[in-house]
């Protein structure tokens, strides 16, 4: 199929570190609130380092071959490093996705650093820590870019340049949604249709 | 060695038969001149647009001069719509349509709600089946056009068009019929049925692309969407499509002869399918109506997995298949058509299509059916869903 890469369909085909981890140090569970698609991931960590990676996904050839690809990336990689992870280089990793198959990468980095936030958690409780767990930063401000393929939104579009869906602003939170959507993708709003 | 393709998307189109084929390379190949002029190459290619439009008001039994060619169903349908509530709106300003027409009438509906017009949608119920009461109910005093499609081609339910006819016929309100998906299918008669106009598609019935008509009942006045010449009766403009006009003359002879063997081998693979499928795998659910359906089309949700993912593994397995699910979707929307049967977003996601075309063997249906299970099965494995309940199980 032309619309994936080669590799993605070789990651789609023979997803790595599919699964559970039974007594994992950290799980996280993220959802796709564009289309649906669900991920857990699950971590095992040594020596502050990520000893194993497993996930389960619900979702499309992309969300699938995006969740494999985030497991090895983060295998025997330190928690900072795995922090450091972005969906932009899991795209990159898998020779580029789909323009409106982009948030898909959101998803597998997410769920890998939900995990680690689980993690980091359950051991600063572990340590009885008081003191608040640093909070990570935010990879890109949300809201300039087009909450469905990522594309970059020059101020309040009436459509995405690269998705060409039509889009307003969320009555909430102000951020560009879909024109027809029932629910906005950055604020969970949910619009009466008339 | 190459893999033996099965070819299960109906919906999307049908590949055009031999006969069809050949009935358009020799009207190429005969360099066929402007249907309009008046020397004799003209008046040839005159001749070959009036023989099909002959054939195709055979296959419907309307007249010939009720059949206006177009280019695709979409645009019979915007000129159903938009040409019918134009034509009326001095005398009202509403329109009711199903909530499970094609896109095409959605959005030609919206685009009129902007110049002014009311759109009522009427709920279908959880087979996808329209309640010919429920269009009664919505008519007002201002009800100038009422839509509603002959067959739906993502979950296969017929609806109950010929009732809905009569209801808007006794009020004096124009009836549109969307039978792209159904025609060439299952028999389709305009008189029997009573609708003022009809849509229909060429690639549906193994004619070709970009081959389109519909049907305006005589004496039913219709504004045009296209300015310009008097092709079409004045009501479509444009020098006509004469190799697409032949090759939808041509399926349509070819559907009108064969409709019943059509229709009976079809439903033989349908049924099969609908009745083995869930024997095979678990957690499977029919969509659409089980009895009322078109012979072609079996649809599922299954659960716990995501349609695009099931696509893509069987078209590695040499199977082409359709799903509405949102991943599967450019839009990243899960069809509507399954949302409005108060399917929900999850089960949505696992949606599939399978239509078969004149070609699909028995084998082919054995195939499909030894092939799927495992596709299955891999991506439950894989799947949070499945997991959580499993867990529930224990």
């Amino acid at each position: 199929m032309m619309m994936y890469t080669e590799k993605v369909m070789e990651h789609f085909q023979n997803p790595r570190n599919v699964g559970q981890i039974k007594e994992a140090d950290g799980i996280g569970k993220v959802g796709n609130p564009v289309c649906g698609d669900l991920m857990t991931f699950y971590i095992k960590v040594k020596d502050n380092r990520i000893e194993n990676v497993k996930f389960q996904t619900f979702g499309c050839g992309a969300a699938i071959a995006v969740s494999s690809m985030v497991s090895e990336m983060a295998k025997g990689k330190t928690i900072p490093e795995a922090m450091e992870i972005t969906n932009a280089d899991v795209a990159e990793e898998l020779g580029g996705l789909p323009k409106n198959k982009l948030h898909c990468s959101n998803l597998g980095a997410d769920a890998l650093h939900a995990a680690i936030e689980d993690y980091q958690k359950k051991t600063h409780e572990l340590e009885q820590k008081t003191e608040k767990p640093e909070s990570l930063p935010k990879e890109k401000p949300e809201g300039a870019e087009c909450p469905y393929c990522e594309g970059p939104i020059e101020g309040m579009e009436e459509y995405c340049t690269s998705c060409q869906l039509e889009l307003t602003e969320c009555p909430e939170c102000r951020k560009a949604m879909e024109k027809d959507a029932e629910t906005c993708p950055h604020c969970g709003a949910t619009r009466i249709r008339t | 060695m190459t893999m033996k393709r099965v070819y299960l998307d109906h919906i999307a189109g049908t590949p055009p038969s031999l006969q069809v084929r050949e009935a358009m390379r020799s009207c190429l190949e005969d360099g066929v001149g402007n249907p309009q002029s008046l020397y004799a190459e003209g008046q040839r290619a005159r001749q070959v647009v009036d023989e099909s439009r002959a054939k195709l008001a055979a296959l419907i039994h309307s007249r010939p001069d009720e059949i206006i060619f177009t280019s695709s169903g979409s645009e019979a349908n915007n000129l159903a719509l938009k040409g019918l509530a134009l034509a009326r709106h001095n005398q009202g300003d509403h329109i009711i349509l199903s909530a499970i027409e094609h896109v095409s009438l959605i959005k030609a509906a919206q685009s009129l709600e902007k110049s002014g017009f009311k759109v009522t949608r009427v709920r279908v119920d959880a087979q996808g089946m329209v309640d010919p009461d429920e269009i009664k109910r919505a008519l007002t005093p201002g009800t100038v056009v009422v839509s509603v499609m002959s067959a739906n081609s993502v979950v296969g339910t017929v609806e109950p068009v010929r009732e809905i006819a009569h209801i808007c016929r006794s009020r004096g309100v124009r009836f549109h019929t969307d039978a792209v998906a159904a025609v060439g299918g299952i028999p389709v008669d305009v008189e029997a049925l009573g609708v003022d106009c009809l849509s229909l598609a060429a690639d549906q019935f193994y004619g070709p692309q970009g081959s389109a008509a519909l049907f305006l009942r005589k004496g039913v006045k219709l504004v045009p969407l296209l300015d310009g010449g008097v092709q079409e009766n004045g009501k479509r403009a444009g020098t006509e499509n004469v190799p697409g006009i032949v090759g939808l003359g041509e399926a349509a002879a070819l559907a009108l002869e064969d409709m019943d063997g059509r229709g009976k081998r079809m439903r033989a693979l349908r049924d099969r399918l609908i009745q083995e499928l869930p024997n095979r795998i678990e957690h499977v659910v029919l969509t659409g109506h089980p009895e009322s359906r078109l012979p072609h089309h079996a649809s599922f949700c299954i659960r716990f997995v995501e349609g695009e993912g099931m696509l893509l593994h069987l078209d590695m397995n040499g199977i082409a298949v359709a799903s509405g699910s949102a991943c599967a979707s450019k839009s990243l929307k899960a069809s509507h058509v399954l949302l409005e049967m108060g399917i929900d977003h999850t089960l949505a996601q696992g949606s599939l299509v399978f239509s078969m075309i004149d070609d699909t063997t028995p084998e082919d249906i054995e195939y499909l059916l030894d092939v799927f299970p495992p596709i299955v099965e891999k991506l439950r494995r894989m799947s949070p869903l499945y997991f959580e309940y499993l867990e529930k199980l224990k």
